[in-house]
């Protein structure tokens, strides 16, 4: 039995989705894993040391960066799961403007009430969104727009066994 | 022009000549103009108008120094005046009658910055007044046409240039008679010959300082390719950026057409050669052959795979012959005084003299030509003169943004094209910016990486976005903030973008890295932040 | 027609004198990614995803563009051509703004497939996010600059087989692009017949004709190989 945590960073929780989307194959998946963290389960804190961790979603903000590295620390092997955190994808749109256009945008043009940005609680941006793997390093990337329920399972079946996964069935972005 | 007349003009001019008591030369290169040259000689001429005209007062092409400029010569070059202003006119004139120098103006013309000179391609630049033809034919000009036309076969000509071991002074170093013997074989009833004057190097300023000096060169090396190859049309092809060259050009051509040297029947032959004069709209890519081509026929200045190459289907697919600037201004000295005379010049290999721009952190800043296999501590220490203000001479770069850099210990290195390149950098156009103690070497690598990412046409992936992402690298490791994964990725970069560019431009961008990363690594690795390569698998 | 014969990847293989390098391995069904290519539009040779080494050549050469050689031989797939394709692909993903998840090509995209292919799934490179315009001016057509490789097949199937010669392009380096006419709108340009040939032989997203769902915007650039044949014939 390996200890399995998911990590839900700027993304649309579509990847974590598409773990749900493997339905009844989760129950496989679970005689051999047990989930010890994710937003999906109610622990406050990531554990000690983590067999395998899934990560959903780019590095955007100070509070991603801070929680990638703690989270890369506290892991055996890291998984980059779909094209946000492989490639910044959506989240990855807004790097092309400056934060402070962005957070314009968002919190005073379309606000129909107070407008005004944030300055509590929410995390800076950063200036760039990054993919989790210029950020710390990853020992596998599984590209997709979310990857599918089945590429899933297949990347799980592996990885639960020890056994190297070819990329190249997995290599697909969108 | 019949064959006799270029003698009679010939001598008429040299009598001419002869009936002034002095000639005094005053630079009309760029460099010496830039700092009032043309003041100057206005000056000079007033004050010869005052003395009874028993001086000639004329433009004379680049003397070389140009770091000393504006410069005056005396009698060809008996005496040399640097740093000279409008006010030193009458001084000047004073020290004429006194037979007495201006002391305080005078440069040492024994110094080995001129001694150790060999020129060949520059032998009239400083002599004669680049804008009159007769001043030319005067030293001999144009007789190397003649006797191309009227005593050679073009199959001469070519065995010739074959024989004297002439290679490209573009860069490359490709042999001249052999890429001759190439288009002369194509059968076409039209061939061209092109002028590649599209020089855009930093630092390199030898084939503006030719066309500046001496553009009758030029035209009759160019004139005795067309011979060669069976070609009748010719084109020289300026950057825009080069006002200067492009009137003296334009002016020989004017000249040259009127003595009948150029066009119908020249000397008497049936030989026939037009030369036009074509401008570069400010692209660096351009100087590559094929982009050069397109940028002539009116089409976007990009380049095209290779083959087919120019040779077999060129301007407008045509056969055509394309040299550079130095290149042809070496033929009329081959055709005249031979091959086995040109190839006594120089190394085994790289025959003959190059051209030089000395720029940066040395002493005797201008142009020299020097004969190749001469050491590059004798270019530096000897011609240069050294490192200013007590600093260490660093590196040398040549070849501008497809060369590199040349550091300390392989100051003894033959300057040929072998060796250079067995170094990591290239001959290149002649270009050579000196380094001392101070300079950063990864910046000089960001400086021309920012250029070659500028000049990119964009036409091919490698080097429109790999140059970009390059330069972006070299700028994340001078701020500090790179780790050696970063280093490796560069390095990744450099060599793909310099195995799979389309043309010279993308495959030599990475030189400059390269070459700094071979010489000077420790400088690059003390910029890393201490991190573990980032890398997924 | 005379008939050379050649060494593909240790095969020995005979061709037809004139044929591309690429022209010999498609035959033969050995894979050699292109981007630039369309079989019926002139090869330019500027993706360089299809370079090859060539025993006894310097460097590495375009088989889209090179004319094959009596005793050639051909290398199509070595490590190291792998790893240069790989990043002269890695070089186009960060170059523009590639989100295939919000992309009208999504799932029917050259630059996708080629991903796949050539085992692209992740780039060490910075995404340089470039601000591109989008030209929705035309009536039927869209541009999105975003997705836009340059590979030019608009601006040669425009030139080559429209003879409208709308597209073309500006720029140079990183900041090149395409454009209609003279950088005007496409939908003001006075060149343009809106055949929307453009349209079917770009290989990604970024043009793409309007009102059409991911999945409706299935391309067809097979026509031109059609039309190029049919007017060879002709002749």
């Amino acid at each position: 039995m390996i200890t399995m945590a998911t990590v839900w960073l700027d993304g649309c929780s579509g990847c974590h989705m598409s773990i749900l989307d493997m339905d009844e194959y989760l129950i496989e998946i679970f005689k051999r894993a047990t989930l010890v963290y994710s937003p999906l389960v109610d622990h406050k804190d990531f554990p000690e040391m983590v067999d395998l961790t899934l990560v959903e979603g780019a590095v955007s903000s100070t509070d991603d960066l801070a929680k990638i590295k703690k989270v890369r620390q506290h892991t055996k092997t890291l998984v980059a799961l779909g094209d946000c955190a492989v490639t910044g994808n959506v989240p990855g749109m807004r790097s092309m403007f400056p934060v402070s256009a962005v957070m314009e945008r968002a919190y005073v043009e379309n606000a129909d009430i107070n407008p005004g940005a944030p300055t509590q609680k929410i995390p800076p941006l950063i200036a760039r969104v990054r993919p989790v793997h210029q950020i710390v390093p990853v020992d596998l990337v599984v590209p997709g727009c979310p990857p599918s329920a089945k590429t899933i399972a297949y990347v799980l079946d592996r990885l639960i066994a020890g056994e190297p996964v070819d990329s190249a069935e997995i290599a697909r972005f969108g | 022009m019949e064959s006799h007349e270029l003698d009679e003009l010939a001598a008429r001019e040299r009598t001419r000549q002869g009936d002034y008591h002095h000639q005094i030369g005053v630079c009309v290169g760029s460099g010496c103009a830039s700092s009032r040259s043309p003041q100057i000689r206005a000056a000079l001429e007033a004050e010869a108008k005052k003395h009874g005209h028993a001086c000639r007062v004329k433009g004379v092409g680049c003397m070389g120094l140009c770091g000393a400029g504006p410069m005056v010569s005396v009698d060809d070059d008996e005496v040399l005046y640097q740093h000279v202003s409008e006010s030193d006119a009458t001084r000047i004139y004073a020290g004429l009658e006194k037979g007495e120098p201006v002391e305080d103006l005078v440069i040492a013309n024994d110094t080995p910055f001129f001694t150790k000179q060999v020129r060949v391609v520059r032998r009239n630049a400083g002599k004669i007044d680049p804008d009159r033809i007769e001043d030319y034919i005067a030293e001999g000009g144009y007789s190397a046409l003649r006797k191309a036309l009227t005593e050679m076969t073009p199959e001469e000509v070519i065995d010739e240039v074959r024989t004297s071991g002439l290679r490209g002074r573009g860069g490359a170093g490709y042999p001249t008679g052999l890429k001759w013997s190439t288009v002369s074989k194509m059968k076409s009833p039209q061939k061209y010959v092109i002028c590649n004057g599209d020089e855009g190097d930093p630092g390199a300023f030898m084939d503006r300082s030719v066309m500046e000096s001496d553009p009758h060169l030029i035209l009759e090396g160019m004139a005795i390719a067309g011979y060669a190859i069976g070609a009748t049309q010719g084109y020289i092809y300026v950057r825009a950026e080069y006002p200067l060259a492009i009137e003296r050009l334009k002016n020989a051509i004017k000249q040259a057409r009127k003595y009948e040297l150029l066009g119908e029947n020249i000397f008497g032959t049936d030989f026939d050669f037009s030369i036009e004069i074509r401008l570069g709209a400010g692209a660096f890519v351009c100087g590559e052959e094929t982009a050069l081509i397109a940028s002539i026929e009116g089409k976007r200045g990009s380049p095209r795979p290779r083959p087919p190459y120019p040779a077999e289907s060129g301007l407008w697919g045509k056969p055509t012959l394309i040299n550079n600037v130095e290149t042809f201004a070496n033929i009329t000295a081959i055709i005249e005084k031979g091959s086995a005379w040109f190839s006594s010049i120089g190394t085994e290999k790289s025959t003959g003299t190059k051209i030089f721009a000395l720029s940066g952190k040395i002493t005797n800043i201008g142009l020299i030509e020097v004969p190749m296999g001469i050491s590059l501590g004798e270019i530096i220490y000897d011609i240069g003169g050294g490192i200013p203000d007590g600093h260490e001479f660093k590196a040398v770069q040549t070849g501008g943004p497809s060369g590199g850099c040349i550091p300390a210990v392989h100051l003894e290195v033959s300057v040929d094209y072998e060796s250079l390149k067995a170094l990591g950098s290239i001959m290149g156009s002649g270009g050579m910016i000196v380094m001392d103690d101070t300079a950063s070497m990864v910046e000089v690598a960001h400086y021309f990486m920012e250029f070659s990412k500028s000049e990119s046409c964009g036409k091919c992936i490698p080097c429109r976005v790999g140059t970009a992402q390059m330069y972006d690298l070299l700028a994340l490791i001078i701020s500090g903030e790179a780790t050696s994964a970063d280093l490796q990725l560069l390095e990744d970069l450099c060599e793909m973008v310099r195995d799979t560019s389309l043309c010279g431009l993308g495959q030599s961008a990475p030189n400059p890295v390269l070459s700094t990363l071979r010489y000077f690594r420790e400088e690059y690795e003390a910029l890393l932040v201490d991190a573990k390569p980032v890398e997924a698998k | 027609m005379s008939v050379k014969t050649l060494k593909m990847d240790g095969k020995d293989l005979s061709a037809r004198e004139g044929d591309t390098i690429l022209q010999v391995a498609e035959e033969n069904n050995i894979y050699i990614p292109t981007l630039c290519h369309l079989d019926g539009l002139a090869d330019v040779g500027a993706c360089r995803l299809c370079v090859v080494e060539i025993k006894g050549r310097r460097g590495f050469q375009p088989a889209c563009s090179t004319v094959i050689e009596e005793g050639m031989e051909v290398v199509t797939n070595s490590e190291t051509l792998q790893k240069y394709r790989r990043l002269i692909l890695e070089l186009l993903f960060v170059e523009g703004n590639h989100v295939c998840a919000v992309c009208v090509s999504n799932r029917h995209c050259d630059l996708q497939d080629l991903a796949v292919k050539v085992g692209m799934n992740y780039t060490r490179l910075a995404y340089r996010a470039p601000v591109r315009d989008m030209d929705l001016s035309h009536e039927r057509f869209g541009f999105d600059g975003n997705r836009c490789v340059l590979c030019t097949r608009c601006v040669r199937v425009c030139d080559e087989i429209e003879g409208a010669h709308t597209w073309d392009v500006r720029g140079r380096g990183i900041e090149a692009s395409v454009i209609t006419d003279l950088d005007q709108p496409w939908g003001e340009s006075l060149t343009c017949t809106s055949c929307g040939k453009c349209v079917q032989v770009c290989p990604t997203g970024a043009l793409f004709q309007k009102g059409k769902s991911a999945a409706e915007m299935v391309k067809q650039a097979t026509f031109v190989t059609y039309l190029k044949s049919m007017r060879e014939s002709k002749k």
